[in-house]
């Protein structure tokens, strides 16, 4: 039997170990969790000044043969991602690695017929109608997700019981996992969001709010921002952030053109990846006053480099501080922490005066 | 009139003669910034954010050199040439990027043939917007893109040419705006000349034939421009005796594409990645003991 897996993202790799175990007639390996090693192994077999997310999916692929998959999946970017599993594809078989991937994007187009294909070759017993209703409920729980992610970053910092949020997610994202029909999914996240909002928080009216934009794949990986999220949570904050999987797979397509209008000022075209859409949410972080921006990207994406002035520009004339992390291989969890404080000291600072 | 600025970089190597020969006949005037020096580069890295790539630090040192002297500055957008044939994400932004931190008027079209935006209609665009009547712009825009393939024809000629030298034979794989600048790739191919070397050109092939070939080296790849420059390998490489890769730091496109190739052919080759803080006498030791390895298997 075929032995499937993929590069993992965030807390993502549940509703796609879902659909895979669902849909196919394969055994799913799932993806081991991004580790400081698996960063390492990556970067070892990568071209020296590609973007970190080739190194981080190529160190997790690396991981999964390991564990015994056979078979990965590699995603599509509005950038290069897209063109990363051929290469990865010739690193891996160099190496001695006798493995089959599945590129979903290929030549900068997705083609469903040839995924069906594809598909059909490690399950020939594969069927369109599963797919599409397993597909449905997969693409529910996504966003089901995604919004109680976002209640959670609002409020999180200020839990009165410390790990109270994260331990219902937890429990929530297990439970998600094991649904056997969308009517049951459903009941479920009705039953969550209830219970996430009696947790007991303490949130005073002015509390610091900060906005997190930036390149997406670093944006929804933890580990490769370092559990940013988590550290600023640690010091009461509100955040909001607006890229996440459902944004990429539905609302963008729509979204853009209005972000296009509302930032016409400042931009005119699409930037490649979701450089345009930053520095649109740059502005909308500066007039819905939020007291600052932190820009996270991975090193060398080619997209934020070319946003990054306009953000600063945009910030600088609104007066709304922005601080920059470029993440790679070699970044150290303490420089991170250290500039996130000095930072948070600072947005204290001017909130006082 | 109106005076159009033309920064000597990216875009200028791809439709320079065009645009040439478009405003020549318009009889609009307009001024090439001067091949690329030490203080166009450092303007542009002043300007320019630290992590972009050397050609677009120096295209924007372009910009400044010009903002001052012209009206307008052109700058266009090269999205893609159908969804297979895109372009690295520094052709899609590089207009709003400029735009951001000069306050100098801009002429843009945008190329997008996914969305059917051609270079004749760009090109119409401009010529509209300066005040031209559309009857003149036409006869310009055809004046322009047949002088432009006779000479693309003559040069693909010499280049093609070029693989049946008796010398000992490069192929140089980079973009122009690399090749043929003159702080990145002029000196390179001087002392390669210099050196009785003939240099083959990536760039100089049929485009079409290139861009099919590129298919032996890479299944999905789908970066025009790299498309070409690998299509030119598949080309050449029962007849040239080395290859040169040249990319600037930190290219995107070239980090996997380049890599991918490297993987996959047999034709000895060197890489070199140029920022800019190289220098040639680095560059120059490479090249030394790379031709020295080549003129000794000929000998063998």
């Amino acid at each position: 039997m075929t032995k499937i897996s993929f590069p993992i993202m965030g807390d993502y790799h549940i509703p796609a170990n879902y659909l895979l175990k669902n849909v196919l007639n394969a055994e799913i390996i799932s993806p081991p969790m991004v580790t400081a090693k698996t960063i390492e192994i990556g970067s070892k077999y990568s071209p020296e000044f590609v973007c970190t997310p080739f190194k981080y999916t190529l160190g997790t692929m690396i991981e999964s043969i390991e564990k015994g998959a056979d078979t990965l999946i590699q995603m599509g970017g509005g950038c290069r991602y897209g063109y990363y599993a051929e290469l990865q594809e010739k690193i891996l078989k160099d190496l001695g690695y006798d493995i089959k991937l599945i590129n979903l994007v290929t030549k900068g187009k997705t083609s469903i017929k040839r995924i069906y294909r594809l598909i059909k070759q490690i399950d020939p017993k594969f069927s369109k109608l599963k797919a599409i209703y397993y597909g449905f409920i997969t693409i529910k729980m996504v966003k089901y997700m995604d919004n109680i992610d976002e209640y959670i970053r609002e409020n999180i910092g200020f839990e009165i019981e410390e790990g109270s949020f994260e331990y219902l997610k937890e429990k929530c994202l297990r439970d998600f996992s094991k649904v056997k029909n969308y009517k049951e999914l459903k009941k479920l996240y009705k039953k969550y969001i209830k219970q996430f909002t009696k947790i007991q928080i303490h949130k005073p009216d002015n509390c610091l709010k900060i906005g997190i934009i930036g390149e997406l794949y670093t944006i929804m990986e933890p580990f490769s921002n370092y559990f940013l999220e988590k550290e600023l949570a640690k010091n009461k904050l509100e955040i909001k952030r607006f890229t996440n999987v459902n944004y990429l797979l539905f609302e963008k397509r729509k979204t853009i053109k209005h972000y296009l209008k509302y930032a016409g000022e400042y931009i005119k075209y699409q930037m490649g990846a979701d450089a345009a859409d930053n520095i649109a949410r740059t502005k909308y972080l500066c007039e819905e006053g939020y007291d600052g921006i932190i820009h996270i990207k991975s090193a060398f994406c080619t997209p934020e480099i070319g946003a990054m002035g306009v953000i600063n520009k945009i910030a600088n004339q609104y007066e709304i501080p922005v601080l920059f992390f470029s993440f790679d291989a070699n970044t150290s969890e303490t420089g991170v922490k250290t500039r996130l404080e000095a930072f948070y000291d600072m947005l204290e600072m001017r909130k006082r005066k | 009139m109106d005076k159009i600025g033309i920064p000597r970089s990216i875009f200028y190597y791809y439709y320079g003669d065009i645009w040439k020969s478009f405003f020549d006949y318009l009889k609009i005037p307009y001024i090439i910034s001067p091949n690329t020096n030490k203080e166009i580069m450092n303007i542009g890295l002043k300007y320019g954010g630290d992590e972009m790539c050397l050609a677009l630090k120096t295209y924007i040192g372009h910009c400044a050199y010009l903002k001052d002297k012209c009206n307008y500055l052109l700058i266009p957008r090269i999205d893609n040439y159908g969804l297979e044939n895109q372009t690295c994400t520094n052709f899609l932004s590089t207009y709003d990027i400029v735009n951001n931190i000069f306050d100098t008027k801009i002429l843009n079209y945008n190329i997008n043939l996914d969305n059917k935006e051609t270079l004749k209609k760009g090109l119409i665009k401009i010529g509209t917007e300066l005040g031209k009547p559309k009857h003149e712009i036409n006869k310009a825009y055809k004046y322009a893109i047949n002088k432009y393939k006779e000479k693309r024809k003559r040069e693909i000629t010499i280049n093609t040419n070029k693989l049946n030298s008796k010398k000992i034979k490069i192929l140089l794989v980079s973009h122009p705006y690399n090749t043929y600048d003159d702080l990145i790739g002029k000196e390179i191919i001087k002392y390669l000349e210099k050196e009785n070397i003939e240099v083959i050109f990536s760039d100089k092939f049929d485009e079409k034939i290139t861009n099919k070939l590129s298919e032996k080296l890479s299944k999905e790849l789908y970066f025009k421009y790299s498309k070409e420059n690998i299509g030119s390998i598949v080309y050449s490489k029962d007849k040239i005796d080395g290859i040169i890769f040249l990319s600037a730091f930190p290219c995107g496109p070239d980090s996997l594409v380049n890599e991918l190739v490297m993987r996959k052919i047999n034709t000895p080759y060197i890489n070199l990645v140029l920022d800019d803080t190289s220098s040639f006498t680095g560059t120059e030791t490479r090249l030394e003991s790379f031709i020295d390895m080549l003129k000794g298997g000929l000998n063998d």
